[in-house]
Parts: structure tokens; sequence; C-alpha cells
């Protein structure tokens, strides 16, 4: 049978584990939204003593893949400690699954950011996390290091498909390399506006194209 | 492999009829020539006879004469052509702006787009909630310059009909060309070209039961229409190429086993399906109007929950349905069509199309209501967006 996912995928998938919410969690976040297409939302019981994740569970809103990772990636953070867990990575899950389709890495890269988010808020609410940064165009390339090139499974900063950036009065301009019709050139720029919106200095983001 | 599989994916591609497979057989094994002329030997005379009693009998269906009748390789070639051919003809000696709705199916959206490209202006029309064109907003954007006004039938998501008898009759007023694409009506929805004010009609045997890679455009004398695929002289020097008798003969038997009691058979499923789903599962937006659809069409949003997993699942237990959600589709971009008619992201991606085809039954419209209701359950249990207190497992 010629499905893009492999069997064990489609186990996590159709029977995830550490779904559901926790009451009154350390830490919880939501990455990606209705509108992207895919939103996960993750919660975490922390020991404040050994930072050990005693508990984590997720709720998903979106394919296959992100379901299959959500399940995966608590299922190895469960039982870590925070700098251990932070350090889990989208190919880690991915590898962990058996591989996942490139063009699905957009989806499935939302369950790691969300455990990454979850465990920022539960360092955040300790006081474990210092003054807000000021955005430079090296803090929008981190981010842009998490959207995904769908053509390539790789990240647009890695495929070279950002041509410029740059960041003037909490305006941040970013042009791609590639064709404004292009198949994916819509859900790029959507992409690329979520992940720089969100920084506490950033106004406006223009993202344009190169033809 | 798939004899199990319940298929409601008919809009996209049908299974062939046994009957239609009989009669195009003679065309690949016995009267293979290529259609020849009256002068030829009688292999391509006898093929050549069976290419014109397919067209006749297409062209009748339509209400038309067998020579307004041209054979393509389906409804994405006939739109193009009708498109790029109009524009053409006309671009230079008439004008340069055309008029289609924010719905159309691919083949008209993007030849109209190419076109843009090219210097020509083309205004797309909104549609209503229900997916409705405003026929007094095609009459708006009709201006001087307009050569051709291309709104579909039906559409091929949600099924919704637009009335092509007023839009026809303004386009005729303003001696406007008028292109609709029927390849989601054609044989279901009566389309007659003797009564309707239409020129150039786009069809096609894939949702037939009949061929893939086989189709044809209506084209009313007298319609300019530059020849843009240059080749031989077949199809009345309107498309060059050796013609594909055995799918034109194919096409024609499709379609003459198309029959009324059929169309309102599907129409009754439709409708049992349409009011199982919208009773039975809470949190559910019908997409398209309720009466004015295509008779197999079905197409609703199931909220808080994400379309590839649900047709995944349905999968999994033998149902193949599509969605309009970004994930099932290869450009990562949620339905246009769900976003037209004013819904959200979040509509778009829950949104599922069911469409039925002669080899449905009833138990298959009540075995795929059974398993959605329990898969959007499932699915709901895991989502963020479900409210907490409505979840069960």
């Amino acid at each position: 049978m010629a499905f893009p996912y492999n069997d064990k995928v489609l186990e996590h998938f159709r029977n995830p584990r550490n779904v559901g919410r926790i009451e009154e969690p350390d830490g919880k976040s939501t990455e990606g939204s209705p509108a992207c297409g895919d939103m996960v939302a993750v919660y975490i019981k922390v020991n404040d003593e050994t930072k050990v994740l005693e508990d984590i569970k997720f709720e998903s809103y979106g394919c296959a893949s992100n379901i299959a990772t959500g399940s995966i990636i608590t299922e190895m953070a469960k039982g870590k400690t925070l700098s251990e867990a932070k350090k889990l990575s989208w190919q880690q899950a991915s590898e962990e699954l058996g591989g996942l389709p490139p063009i699905k890495a957009h989806c499935s890269v939302l369950a790691v950011e969300g455990l990454r988010a979850a465990i920022r808020d539960y360092e955040e609410k300790s006081g474990l996390i210092e003054e807000r940064e000021p955005t430079t165009v090296e803090v929008i390339t981190k981010r842009l290091r998490h959207v995904m090139n769908p053509l390539r499974g790789l990240d647009v900063v890695r495929t070279d498909l950002i041509k410029d950036i740059s960041f003037e009065d909490g305006v941040v301009r970013i042009v791609a390399d590639l064709p404004a019709d292009h198949q994916f050139a819509a859900v790029i720029k959507a992409d690329i506006a979520e992940k720089i919106e969100p920084l506490w200095d950033v106004r406006e983001v223009i993202i344009s194209f190169t033809e | 492999m798939f004899g199990e599989t319940i298929y409601l994916d008919n809009s996209a591609g049908t299974r062939l009829d046994e009957r239609v497979l009989e009669a195009m057989k003679p065309y690949f094994f016995d009267t293979y020539a290529v259609a020849t002329s009256e002068f030829g030997y009688s292999m391509g005379i006898v093929a050549r006879e069976g290419l014109d009693q397919a067209r006749a009998s297409l062209a009748a269906r339509l209400g038309a004469q067998a020579e307004e009748f041209i054979f393509t390789s389906g409804s994405t070639e006939s739109s193009n052509m009708a498109l790029k051919g109009v524009a053409l003809a006309l671009g230079e000696k008439k004008g340069k702006h055309l008029v289609i709705s924010r719905i159309e199916d691919f083949p008209v959206l993007n030849s109209a787009a190419a076109l843009g490209k090219r210097g020509f202006r083309v205004t797309v029309l909104d549609v209503d909630a229900d997916g409705l064109v405003d026929p007094a907003a095609v009459k708006k954007a009709i201006g001087q310059d307009t050569i051709l006004v291309s709104i579909q039938h039906a559409n091929q998501e949600i099924g919704t009909v637009q009335d092509i008898q007023a839009i026809g009759a303004i386009c005729r007023d303003k001696g406007v060309l008028f292109h609709t694409d029927a390849t989601h009506t054609f044989t279901r929805l009566p389309l007659d070209v003797s009564a309707l004010p239409v020129d150039l009609v786009t069809v096609s045997a894939h949702t037939l039961h009949g061929p893939k890679g086989v189709g044809g455009l209506y084209l009313r004398p007298g319609t300019q229409l530059a020849k843009w695929m240059d080749g031989g002289f077949q199809e009345f020097n309107h498309r060059a190429g050796v013609e594909d008798i055995p799918s034109a003969v194919g096409f024609a038997a499709a379609v003459e086993l198309i029959t009324e009691e059929e169309n309102e058979r599907l129409r009754t499923l439709r409708d049992r399906l349409l009011d199982r789903v919208l009773a039975e599962i809470p949190h559910t937006t019908l997409n398209g109007h309720r009466h004015l659809r295509a008779p197999g069409n079905a197409n609703v949003t199931f909220h808080f929950v994400e379309g590839e997993s649900i047709t995944l699942q349905l999968d999994m237990r033998g149902f193949a349905v599509s969605t309009g959600s970004a994930c099932f589709s290869k450009s990562l971009e949620a339905s246009h069509v769900i976003m037209g008619i004013g819904g959200d992201h979040e509509r778009a991606h829950g949104s599922v199309r069911f469409s039925l085809g002669r080899f449905n039954t009833q138990d298959d419209v009540d075995g795929v209501v059974d398993a959605i209701a329990e898969v959007v359950r499932e699915l709901r249990a895991i989502s963020p967006l479900m409210p907490a207190d409505e979840k069960e497992r």
C-alpha cells in the first residue's frame, strides 16, 4: 500500500499517546493556528527540584503527521530533564517515527515547537528567563529556521530560499527567492509572517518575492 | 484490491461502466485505424463513422448539432481552449477583458490568470454564502472591452448550481460570449444549448463512468476561436491531433447510460447523507446551497478537526472521500471555494466532500455517516479547539 506514511506513523496517528489536557499545568503552549492549518497545545508538569518532565500531554488540530509527531515527541520527552527535552529536534522525532514525508515537515515541526514553548512558559513563570532581547537580523534568521520549505522538507534558511532580511523601525522586510505565483509561495509567506509577527518589537512584516 | 472500498469521490473520477468498455473494445482491436475521409480505406471509414456517431450522440444530448461538438482530452483542455481560444481570437480585435467567478475550477481560474499575465484584464466575481454568482454583478462587470464571461454550471467542490440562463441572457444582450464549465452537471442536470444562451460548454467523461482523458467543447456556430494547438485539420480544424476514437465512443456510451431515474436516485442518496450528517453530528456546516446543487454532491465542514486526518481515518475504514484542507492539497493551500463562500481556514480544513455515483448504495451512505461520526468524535477528543465540556471518548 502506497500510503505516504509508514506503519509506525499510522499507528501513532490511530492511537496517539499522551493526548489530553493537564489541569493546572506548570507550563503550556499553543503553537500554530487554525489559519495556518495545524495547531497543537502542549501541557507539562515539571518537578521543581529535579527539573524533570513528570507528565506531558498534547492536543492536536492537525493532519496525521502532526498528530503522530505530537505522540512521539511527548513519549520521548517524558521523564527527561528540561534541558534534555529542549534539545529534542524535529529530525529526531521524525527518525524515531521512521521518517515523515518532507512536504509534511511544517505540520509536524509544530509539535516540537509546542514542547519547547511549553518549557519556555514554565521557565518564564519560574523566573528562569532573562529580559526579552531586541530583534535583530540574527533573531529573525533563527526564527526563519523554523519555517519549512515544503519543496525540500528543510527550513527556508538552509535551503537558501531567503535572499534578504532587513529590520528597521519595527518593520521586517524579507525577500524570498521564489516566483510570487509559485505553488508554495502563499504557504511560505503565511508561515514566515506567523513566525516573525509575534516578536515583541516588530510592527510589520513585509514579505516579497524575487519574481 | 479495492473491491471492498466504498468510493465516494465520483466528482474526481468514476469507475468505468463495463458497458462502456464493451462499446470501446472494437475500436482498439478491430476498427483501430485512424479516421479517414470517405475516400480512404474501409477500416478508416468505419472508424470515422464510429467517431461521427459518438459526436452526434453527445451533441444531441446538449441540444446541439454534431459539428458543434469538439472532442478534447478532458475538461482542462476544453476550458483552456475556450478561454485562450477566445482571447487569442478577439483580444486584438475587440478587447482584453474577461469575467469569471472566484470559485471556478482550476482550468478556468488558471487560464484566466495566465491571460492576466499576458495583458488581459480579469474581473473575478465574488459569490454569496451559498456560492451563487449574482447575475446583476455579471451585468455590472461587463464593459466595452469584455470578450468572454466564464461562469461554471455547478461547482466542483460544493455543487452549487448557477443561474446560467440569467447570466447567459445578460451576455447575449451585451454581445459578449458566454462559456460555462459543465463538468459536474452534464447529463446530471438539464443543459440544452438550443434553449440556453451559452456559446461554449466544457464537458468531460471522467465524472460519468466513462474513460478518463476525454472531454468535449460545445462551440456555437460563428463563435470566433483561435486554434492554439497546431497540427492537422482534425475536429473541424479546431483541435489538431489523431482522434482518440475508443475514448470518444466510450464517452458517448457513458452518456447514453445516464438516465433521469439515476439522477433522482443520486439526489435521494445525497439528501439522506446530508440530512443524517447535519442532524446527527454536532458542529457541522453545510457547504453550498441546500437545493440548488448537483445531484451527487454533498459537502460538509466538521468543525474543530482537520480534513486530512478525517480522510485518512476513513480510508483506513475503507471509505474514499476528499477534503478542502490545505494538508490534502498539492499546493498546501486551503480550498479557494470554501474561502470564496466566506469561509475561513478552519472551515476549509474541516470540509469533506462526498460525491456519489452509479455504484453507490444507501448502505454506502449509511456506512460513511456512521464511520465519520465516529472518526470526528475521536479526533475532537484530542482537538484543542473543541470545547472541553463537549468532549467524549
